[in-house]
C-alpha cells in the first residue's frame, strides 16, 4: 500500500510513450486525419473552371436536390443498400453455417474445405470479376450448358447485362468471394468456446440444436455483430468489382451504380466528362457520414446490448 | 554453331547495353526531345521507323518517345506538367482535355508553325480555341467509322455489299435466316460501342455530317429533330440481328466473335483493322454506313483522335517546332499511316496506304464528306455530359428498354440544362 502511494507521488510523465507512439501518430495524421479533413474542407468549395470559390454547403444541396445529381445520388445509395442487404442476408448466415459445419469434430478434411472456401477472398477482385464474366457469358460461358444439362436451360439469361438482374448477380459474386471472412472469424470464436460449458449443457440434457441455440450462439453474437459492421463498411466502400465488371458508368443504365462508382465518376471524371474535385469531395463526405451514422447506430443499439449480455 | 550463337547473343547484349547507356546520356544532352504519349502500343514503331526517318534529315536532334499507359495518361501528364518534368512534346487528346491544358498555360500556341497549313479546318477543329484564334496541337491521326465484313461468309451466302439501308437490312435478314452466323457482332455491355460504333457511325448520314453537327452547336437543331430520332430508330432495328445475350457481350467478345468467323458484319472503328489483321484468318473488307437511297450523298465519321503540341515550359522549343513541322510532312504521314493501319493522317497530302482494308476506309474520304463525333466539341463540357448520356441512351435503345423518342428527349433535356445556345 505504501509502495503504491510512493509511486503515485513520483510518477514522471511517460515521455517514452509519446516517443514510441509518435511515428504511428504522425503517419496516421498525415495519411488519414489530414486527407479526411482536407476532403471535408474541399467539399465546401466550387472548383469549376480552375477557380476555387467558397460556396458553403451548396455542393451538398446540389447533390441532394438538383435533378442532374440527385437522381444519380439516390440511385447509387439505394443500390448500395440493396448490395448491403443481400450480403447481410446471404454472406453472414452462410458464413455462420459453414463455420458450424467446419467446427464439427465429425467432419473430415475440414482444413481443406477451410482453405478452399477462404481462397477467393485472397484473389484480386479483377480476376474474380473476369472469371465470373466468363462463366456467365452467354457467348463463351459454361453456365448455359450447365443449366441445360440439369433441365433448367430455359431459365438462362444474360444476367450481367440486364437492368433487373445485374446488381443481384454482382452481389452474389461478391458474397461468393467474401463468405470466407465471416466464416473464419466465427470459426475462430467457436473454437474458443470452452468445452466444459458445452459439456455441462450436454450433461443437463441439451440436444445439439439446443446447445447451439442457447450456449454457442450467445457466445458468438459479438463476433457476428462485428462481422455485420465490417460488412456494412465494406459494402459502402465497394467499388472494385463493379468497376472491373461494368466500368465506371455502372451499366446497364446505372443499375449497378454504387456510391463508389458514383464518386469515381464525379471526382476523376469519365470519358469526356471532366472531373470535379469539390463535387467529388462532397460525395465522399456524404459516404463518410453515411458510414459514420451506420457505425454509430450500431454501437448505440447493438454493441451495448451485447456487452450487457456478456457480463 | 552454338558457339557462334552465344557469341552473337553476347554481342547483342553488348550493343543493347551500349545503346542503353548512350540513351541515358542522350536524355541529359541538349537537343534531346522527349515525347509524352498514351500510345504505348506504338513505342516500337517510333523507335524503329519514325525516329530513324526523322534523324535522316535532322541528325543532331535526338528524340525519346516516352509513353504512359492510356488510362493513366491524363493524370500522369497533369502531374508532370505541374511539377515541370513533362517532355518537350505532348500528345494531345482531342477537345476539352487538351484545351484545358492550353488555357492553363501548359501548351504553346502553334499559330506560327508552318506545317499547320497542310491541314483542313475540320482536321484542326479538335485542338483550337472556341473562338478559332489559337491552334495548340498539330493534328496527327484520325479514325474512321464504318462496317467491317467477313468476305467468306458473304461469298458463301451469295451476298453483295449493301449500299442503301434497305439492302443493309436485306443482307442482315439473309444472314439471320440462311445461316448460323450472327449478322452483327456488337454488344451493349460496355455501352460505348452503342454510341460510338452505332449512333456516331450511322448518324452522320441522317444529320448530314458537319452541317448537322454545327447546327447542333449553334442551337439551330435539336436532338429531338427527325435526324436524331431516326438514327436511334435504325439502331433499335439492330436488336434482332445481334447475337444471343448481347446485353452482356463486351467489346472484346464482339472482336472475338468476328475474328472466329461466328459473325458476319462488325460495326467498326478503323482502329480494329490492326486487331483483325493479327487475329482473323479469313479475308475481310469494309463498307461505309449505308445511305437512304442510291446516289444520296454520304457522310462518314472521320474522327480526330490524336494531336501533338509543344510544352510551354520546354527548353528545346526550336527543335520541337522542327519536329512538328516534319510531322506535318508527307513523309511522316506515309510512315505513320502504314506503320499503324487504321490511324489515318489528317494532312491534305496524297499518300499511299498498303493495307487493303485501311485503303478501303480512307478511300471513302473521296466519295463522302467527313465529320467528327457530334458530342466531342463543346457539347460534353457540362453536366449532364452529352457523350456519357449518348452511351447510356443508345445502349438502352438497342436493348429495347427505351424508345428512340425518349432517348432524343432525354439527351435534349440534358443539353438544355447547361448549354446556352440550346436553351
Amino acid at each position: 500500500m505504501t509502495q503504491h502511494n510512493h509511486q503515485d507521488e513520483k510518477k514522471p510523465f511517460p515521455w517514452h510513450l509519446v516517443i514510441f507512439l509518435a511515428p504511428a501518430l504522425l503517419i496516421y495524421i498525415t495519411f488519414s486525419v489530414y486527407p479526411l479533413l482536407d476532403t471535408l474542407f474541399l467539399s465546401l468549395f466550387n472548383s469549376q473552371d480552375g477557380n476555387s470559390t467558397f460556396v458553403g454547403l451548396q455542393n451538398f444541396i446540389t447533390l441532394v436536390t438538383d435533378d442532374n445529381w440527385s437522381h444519380a445520388f439516390w440511385n447509387a445509395l439505394l443500390n448500395n443498400f440493396k448490395f448491403f442487404v443481400i450480403h447481410m442476408l446471404l454472406q453472414n448466415p452462410i458464413g455462420l453455417l459453414l463455420a458450424i459445419l467446419l467446427s464439427s469434430p465429425k467432419l473430415r478434411l475440414s482444413g481443406t474445405y477451410r482453405t478452399l472456401i477462404f481462397m477467393p477472398t485472397m484473389l484480386s477482385v479483377v480476376i474474380i470479376g473476369f472469371v465470373w464474366q466468363l462463366l456467365l457469358s452467354p457467348i463463351w460461358g459454361i453456365s448455359e450448358d450447365f443449366l441445360y444439362n440439369i433441365g433448367l436451360g430455359q431459365y438462362f439469361d444474360a444476367w450481367l447485362g440486364k437492368e433487373g438482374s445485374a446488381l443481384i448477380t454482382l452481389s452474389f459474386i461478391s458474397v461468393w468471394q467474401f463468405v470466407g471472412i465471416p466464416m473464419m472469424l466465427i470459426y475462430a470464436t467457436l473454437l474458443n468456446i470452452p468445452d466444459d460449458i458445452v459439456d455441462a449443457g450436454t450433461v443437463d440434457g441439451a440436444n445439439p440444436l439446443q446447445t447451439f441455440w442457447y450456449i454457442k450462439l450467445p457466445l458468438i453474437l459479438p463476433t457476428i455483430a462485428m462481422v455485420s459492421i465490417l460488412t456494412f463498411v465494406a459494402n459502402f466502400n465497394a467499388f472494385e468489382l463493379i468497376y472491373a465488371v461494368k466500368g465506371a458508368l455502372a451499366g446497364p443504365n446505372f443499375s449497378t451504380d454504387l456510391m463508389g462508382t458514383f464518386f469515381y465518376r464525379t471526382f476523376f471524371g469519365f470519358q469526356l466528362q471532366q472531373g470535379s474535385a469539390s463535387m467529388g469531395a462532397a460525395v465522399a463526405t456524404l459516404m463518410f457520414l453515411i458510414i459514420l451514422v451506420g457505425v454509430m447506430l450500431f454501437l448505440f443499439f447493438v454493441q451495448r446490448r451485447i456487452q450487457r449480455f456478456q457480463f | 554453331m552454338s558457339n557462334a550463337h552465344s557469341n552473337l547473343s553476347v554481342s547483342k547484349y553488348a550493343i543493347a547495353t551500349a545503346v542503353m547507356l548512350s540513351s541515358v546520356g542522350m536524355v541529359n544532352a541538349a537537343g534531346t526531345l522527349t515525347i509524352e504519349s498514351w500510345r504505348s502500343d506504338d513505342a516500337n514503331i517510333w523507335s524503329d521507323v519514325i525516329i530513324p526517318a526523322f534523324n535522316k534529315s535532322h541528325p543532331d536532334t535526338k528524340v525519346n518517345f516516352a509513353p504512359t499507359p492510356p488510362t493513366q495518361y491524363n493524370s500522369a501528364l497533369q502531374a508532370k506538367l505541374q511539377a515541370g518534368t513533362a517532355g518537350d512534346l505532348i500528345t494531345c487528346r482531342p477537345f476539352d482535355t487538351s484545351l484545358t491544358l492550353f488555357t492553363s498555360g501548359y501548351l504553346d500556341s502553334l499559330n506560327d508553325v508552318q506545317g499547320l497549313n497542310e491541314f483542313s479546318d475540320v482536321a484542326k477543329s479538335a485542338w483550337v480555341t472556341d473562338d478559332g484564334k489559337d491552334q495548340f496541337c498539330l493534328p496527327m491521326a484520325s479514325v474512321i467509322h464504318g462496317f467491317i465484313y467477313n468476305k467468306e461468309i458473304f461469298k458463301e451466302l451469295n451476298l453483295s455489299v449493301p449500299k442503301t439501308r434497305d439492302e443493309f437490312f436485306t443482307v442482315l435478314d439473309a444472314i439471320k435466316s440462311e445461316s448460323r452466323y450472327s449478322p452483327l457482332a456488337m454488344g451493349t455491355a460496355d455501352q460505348w460501342e452503342s454510341a460510338t460504333m452505332g449512333f456516331q457511325n450511322i448518324g452522320p448520314n441522317y444529320w448530314k455530317g458537319e452541317s448537322g453537327r454545327k447546327a447542333l452547336l449553334e442551337g439551330k437543331a435539336k436532338l429531338t429533330d427527325d435526324a436524331y430520332v431516326d438514327t436511334w430508330k435504325e439502331l433499335a432495328q439492330w436488336k434482332p440481328y445481334l447475337g444471343r445475350g448481347f446485353e452482356a457481350q463486351k467489346y472484346s467478345d464482339s472482336q472475338n466473335l468476328f475474328t472466329l468467323g461466328r459473325a458476319a458484319i462488325y460495326p467498326a472503328g478503323s482502329w480494329d483493322i490492326q486487331t483483325f489483321n493479327n487475329q482473323a484468318d479469313f479475308e475481310f473488307g469494309a463498307f461505309p454506313p449505308p445511305v437512304a437511297k442510291n446516289g444520296d450523298s454520304c457522310y462518314i465519321s472521320d474522327h480526330t483522335d490524336i494531336g501533338i503540341g509543344i510544352n510551354a515550359n520546354s527548353k528545346n522549343k526550336e527543335a520541337a517546332a522542327e519536329l512538328l513541322n516534319w510531322m506535318a510532312s508527307q513523309e511522316f504521314a506515309e510512315l505513320f499511316a502504314n506503320a499503324v493501319p487504321g490511324f489515318f493522317p489528317l494532312s491534305n497530302h496524297k499518300i499511299a496506304i498498303k493495307d487493303p482494308v485501311a485503303q478501303e476506309f480512307i478511300s471513302w474520304r473521296d466519295q463522302c464528306e467527313s465529320t467528327i463525333r457530334n458530342s466531342y466539341q463543346i457539347l460534353s463540357r457540362g453536366t449532364p455530359n452529352l457523350e456519357n448520356q449518348l452511351w447510356n441512351v443508345s445502349a438502352q435503345v438497342i436493348n429495347g428498354t427505351m424508345t428512340p423518342e425518349a432517348a432524343a428527349q432525354e439527351t435534349q433535356n440534358g443539353l438544355e440544362q447547361w448549354y446556352a445556345p440550346q436553351q
